[in-house]
């Protein structure tokens, strides 16, 4: 952390640096993809370019949508929409670790200050038919990291494989800048006589309407269209040889099963339903894509 | 003689995985040597997150030499025979020798250097190591066929005294660097030796040894406690998880909030514990103190100040977390709670979990009711054979506790699963049942059902507290059994290793609840109230409106004689159509096998737990071959009866006498009779439902911890002998031993009627000097055949007696 003489990173200032830092170990820095997901592996940039031979580096950050997870701004931990910092590198390169441990030294944390441990964690993704090996990274017991190697990604195996980093934004600011609000955390410096603002100022309305939405207000009837809607849509785009626009189906119809579930219409027995239909068409979208690559087998 | 170090370098290992993959890295090597006939004189194996390492101590420089002779074609065989024989071999022509037309070869193997062999295999053994879970990574990973690895590979150190063993896996290449500590060193380690490895190491902050790591965590830990004023609560798995979660391991100390200290103990300990890795502390009154202490892996420069504040944090916000679920949960009642049971699937093919609360709690509830869980009322004094009719002989007060007892069983049965869909129980399923137990007090439901919430699932394995109080008895064996008859009912038999429902430990749990309360339950009634749900559950619901009064009368199937009387008055419908329906026989006659295979699983599970609790397998092999006992506690007099017998001069001279006759009445061919006995077995009831609804039960039964293939001759005599039906006079040992018998027989029966085993062997036991003296004086194979036949029979008698008590033929000695 910068005890030293600077102030801790503000949240921006923490964006700015690990895409600085990013940028210096070679990868292409993208923007957040222009569609609601629940996490940052959904972006095509992780989904559709973690399959196939070719190396692929890149860093962006993700929005990232769980209506769930809503507690109408009243909650200092818990958002429905925050932020991932996420890091592909294609194939894993030997170093990964040090390069991410590099990442967190230049967001100001001390290794020899603070205690990092690679704790066992491996993922899994049902809905896209995913799974890799890793770690949660924890800095004095907080995770702070996802780190994964993916094996297998839409049902396919991961040719090289590559290694993800998946930051929790808003955690490691809060930790960085010792806030217990997520809504207290500075996003900004104040540059003369323009001030500060918070992550409350940015989000907090935001929180609290998106939550009423969420659970109370959005339609379900039309949710079930959408998703229906999607679903026809993405099984149409395949057919056509589109897998890009096909995998935009099926990332709209993986949000409105979220959205539809927020609204508890859902059973239990249907979830389970749900959640195939939707690996189906992330599955056949990742098919398609290795096809038109000419990747398949 | 030299030393050999291997050190496979990779990133951090699983902690769980690391003690078996050191064990499995000394076994793979120590075989892999000794195929190519090298033993070292002992292994070192180090562990870190890091580093699997071992040091092979006192390994030869060469192998010895060995010459291996081969067996070759005939002479006679064609030429391609030959060629491919020495192609097979690597032999020359020259090499054969003609012996007696046979092709022999002898292959002289030089020995080999030991560095050669173990440069062989090195990657043998990396290729072969059983992780329980593997992955590819890297440029290399571009095929599927790629070595794996627990997590990315990066370093082989392999020296074999000094020098380096040159080999290559996975595009690492052997060598002696190494790395030190993650943050405490940078740069390369360069091991000297194997003897130094570990010393190196330790300059470069590492400690190779887990044992030692193990060490420095409790004994660090223990004295910050002290420090504290507080008491390290001991967790030698916690010990063993942050010894593989650090090379250089720092405990420390923080404190939390004691405000959370309502919250219950439990969750504060397992949240510190799961969560967090971090180890509790109890004060001078053994209350959970509100510190922690966790497991740095840096010396850090500020003393870990910085560490222990952002766990401190770190905690807070889950211990808040776990405050807000204790609050949330305490709002709803557990009733409340429980109906949302029904929207979670127990098994598909078995319902929801509020159906099978609904038959746990009828279960507990009719096991109150028939007298079998007691109400103070010790079982032995009120029941028979376990069959008690319910209320029979009780005094009227003793009618209403039961009457009490039975109401907060069942109470309590239908609360004990609500907990499952709390917040708490949600965030820790390993917490159920005891929030349950929390909640209920918190309620103020009575303590009986509070306790029987909580402990209902004990015992979870061997050491546990079995329950003992009444409701807590009901609900448990209930429960359990409840779980055993219905898995088996739809083939969900644990097979092997795989027993995903635990049923094994249910089955354990039930008998040692019904040994430690002596509980007197009769398998048979069991399976008469159960069969029908058994069967519904099978699939009698699926047929559909003609059975739609046998669903209703099986909803009914545990209430009173006189409730399904009013009932079926009410609900007439043709048992004879029922009974001709296919389905309605095929899923009774599944029911049927699936009970018996309950029952053997039972035997099975029996026999583990009393070989476990010391008793002689043998008795135990033969009172189960007796068949027809379907008691557990009597099942167990009797074995415990044997074996204080046996031990016994007069039991192992009846058993020498016994073995005799057998082996007489076997050379004659008098073989066991293959009569099954009535009871042996569970007979599917011809007309079951029928006499069910009559109120008929016992048509048909079980036969508990029986081998029904294996009938024995312990009823169905053809040709028992009488003293006056010789018709030839006697020798005096020969009338002696049948006075005996007609003097025992009656004794040891009256004597097993009243449960009394001891004295059923105690009558035995006069048989002993009879049978003695009749094989001293008389002979069986006497060339009269009238004296021979009768004789043989007289043994045939006594071998009866004898299994009247237990299967001797089953003891060894």
């Amino acid at each position: 952390m910068a005890e030293t003489a600077d102030k801790p990173l503000s949240f921006q200032g923490l964006i700015l640096t690990l895409h600085d830092y990013w940028a210096k170990q070679g990868c292409v820095i993208l923007q957040p993809y222009d569609m609601r997901v629940g996490a940052g592996t959904f972006h095509p940039a992780t989904t559709l370019r973690s399959l196939g031979p070719e190396a692929w580096n890149c860093a962006y950050v993700q929005p990232s949508r769980r209506p769930t997870d809503g507690r109408y701004g009243e909650n200092p931990n818990r958002l429905q929409h925050y932020y991932q910092y996420q890091v592909i590198m294609k194939p894993s390169p030997p170093n990964l670790q040090e390069l991410y441990l590099g990442s967190l030294m230049a967001i100001g944390i001390d290794p020899l200050l603070h205690d990092i441990r690679f704790v066992e964690d491996d993922w899994e993704s049902p809905t896209l038919g995913a799974w890799g090996l890793g770690w949660e990274v924890w800095c004095d017991g907080m995770e702070v990291t996802q780190f994964t190697y993916f094996q297998q990604m839409g049902g396919f195996d991961c040719k090289p494989v590559a290694g993800e980093l998946t930051y929790g934004l808003e955690r490691l600011a809060m930790y960085i800048q010792g806030v217990d609000s997520v809504y207290d955390l500075r996003f900004n410096d104040a540059v003369g006589d323009r001030p500060a603002v918070t992550y409350g100022d940015v989000f907090l309305a935001n929180e609290q309407q998106m939550s009423k939405w969420n659970f109370e207000v959005a339609d379900t009837d039309s949710l079930l269209r959408g998703f229906e809607a999607a679903e026809a849509e993405c099984q149409r785009s395949i057919d056509a040889g589109v897998p890009l626009a096909a995998y935009d189906q099926a990332i709209e119809a993986s949000h409105l099963f979220n959205l539809l579930q927020a609204r508890g219409v859902i059973s239990v027995q249907e979830r389970a339903n749900y959640i195939g239909r939707v690996r189906d068409l992330a599955k056949g979208s990742c098919a398609a894509w290795m096809q038109v690559n000419g990747w398949a087998e | 003689m030299s030393d050999f170090l291997l050190e496979l370098r990779c990133e951090e290992i699983p902690a769980r995985m690391q003690a078996k993959a050191s064990e499995d890295l000394a076994r793979l090597f120590t075989e892999r040597l000794s195929e190519a006939g090298l033993k070292a004189e002992r292994i070192t194996s180090y562990v870190t997150p890091r580093r699997l390492a071992l040091i092979a101590h006192g390994l030869p420089l060469q192998t010895d030499a060995v010459s291996e002779e081969f067996k070759g074609p005939r002479t006679s065989a064609p030429e391609q025979a030959l060629e491919g024989f020495l192609r097979k071999t690597g032999l020359t022509r020259d090499q054969l020798e003609d012996r007696d037309g046979v092709w022999f070869g002898t292959q002289e193997k030089p020995g080999r250097a030991t560095a050669d062999v173990l440069a062989e295999a090195i990657p043998a053994i990396i290729r072969a190591f059983p992780w329980p879970k593997s992955m590819r990574w890297g440029a290399m990973s571009t095929s599927t066929e790629m070595t794996r690895w627990v997590r990315p590979l990066q370093g082989i150190v392999a020296l074999l005294g000094g020098n380096i063993v040159s080999c290559e896996v996975a595009g690492v290449l052997s060598g002696r660097t190494t790395l030190g500590h993650r943050f405490h060193s940078s740069g390369d380690v360069i091991i000297s030796s194997p003897a130094a490895y570990a010393e190196e190491l330790e300059r470069a902050f590492v400690i190779v040894d887990q044992e030692r790591r193990k060490q420095i965590i409790e004994s660090r830990a223990k004295a910050l406690a002290a420090e504290a004023g507080y008491e390290l609560i001991e967790d030698a798995g916690l010990v063993a998880e942050n010894a593989g979660l650090t090379e250089w391991p720092v405990p420390l100390l923080g404190h939390f909030d004691p405000a959370f200290l309502e919250v219950p103990p439990e969750v504060i300990q397992l949240t510190l514990r799961i969560n967090q890795k971090y180890f509790v502390l109890r004060d001078k009154a053994g209350k959970l103190a509100p510190a922690f202490i966790c497991t740095a892996n840096i010396e850090a420069k500020d003393k870990g100040a910085a560490i222990v504040a952002g766990n401190g944090k770190v905690l807070a916000a889950r211990l808040s977390d776990a405050r807000f679920f204790w609050e949330q949960d305490k709002k709803t009642p557990l009733a409340v709670h429980a109906e949302k049971l029904s929207r979670i699937t127990f098994h598909e093919k078995l319902g929801t979990v509020a159906d099978k609360v609904e038959r746990v709690a009828k279960l507990a509830r009719w096991l109150v009711e028939e007298g079998i869980v007691g109400s103070g009322v010790p079982a032995k004094a009120g029941t028979q054979n376990g069959m008690t009719q319910s209320g029979s002989g009780l005094l009227p007060t003793q009618e209403h506790e039961r009457a009490e007892l039975a109401d907060l069983a069942e109470q309590a049965a239908r609360l004990a699963k609500a907990d499952l869909v709390t917040e708490m129980v949600g965030e820790f399923p390993e917490l159920q049942g005891l929030m349950g137990g929390y909640y209920a007090h918190a309620e103020g439901l009575p303590d009986a059902v509070a306790d029987a919430i909580r402990d209902h699932y004990k015992p979870v394995g061997q050491g546990d507290d079995v329950p003992i109080a009444p409701v807590t008895v009901a609900v448990s064996l209930a429960d359990k059994l409840d779980s055993l008859i219905h898995f088996f009912a739809v083939g969900e038999r644990p097979s092997g290793s795989r027993d995903p429902f635990a049923l094994r430990r249910a089955a354990l749990g039930v008998i040692s609840t019904i040994i430690t309360n002596d509980i007197r339950l009769s398998l048979n009634k069991f399976f008469q109230i159960v069969l029908p749900e058994i069967g519904y559950m099978q699939g009698w619901q699926q047929a559909g409106k003609e059975f739609a009064a046998l669903e209703a009368a099986l909803e009914a199937s545990l209430l009173s004689d006189e409730q399904k009387l009013k009932f079926i008055m009410d609900n007439p419908f043709n048992v004879q159509d029922l009974e001709q329906s296919e389905l309605y026989r095929k899923t009774r006659d599944a029911a049927v096998a699936a009970l018996q295979q309950f029952v053997d699983f039972c035997a099975d599970r029996l026999k583990v737990q009393q070989k476990e609790a010391g008793v002689r397998h043998d008795l135990i092999d033969a009172v189960f071959a007796l068949g027809g006992e379907d008691d557990l506690v009597r099942l167990l007099a009797r074995v415990r009866a044997l074996q204080g017998f046996i031990e016994t001069p007069d039991g192992a001279n009846l058993l020498a006498g016994y073995k005799r006759a057998a082996n007489i009445l076997k050379k004659e061919g008098v073989e066991t009779q293959t009569v099954i006995p009535a009871e042996a077995g569970i007979q599917p009831p011809p007309t079951e439902l029928d006499s069910r609804v009559r109120g008929n039960d016992g048509e048909y039964s079980a036969a508990a911890f029986s081998h029904s293939q294996t009938g024995e001759d312990n009823s169905g005599m053809p040709d028992q002998v009488r003293h006056d039906d010789l018709g030839y006079a006697p020798e005096p040992a020969e009338a002696a031993l049948l006075a005996a018998l007609d003097a025992a027989e009656p004794r040891a029966a009256a004597a097993i009627d009243a449960e009394d085993f001891e004295g059923a062997m105690a009558a035995l036991a006069t048989l002993r000097a009879p049978i003695d003296a009749f094989f001293e004086s008389v002979i069986v194979n006497d060339p009269e055949p009238a004296k021979r036949s009768a004789r043989l029979a007289l043994l045939q008698r006594v071998r009866a007696a004898v299994h009247k008590v237990a299967d001797f033929s089953k003891i060894s000695g």
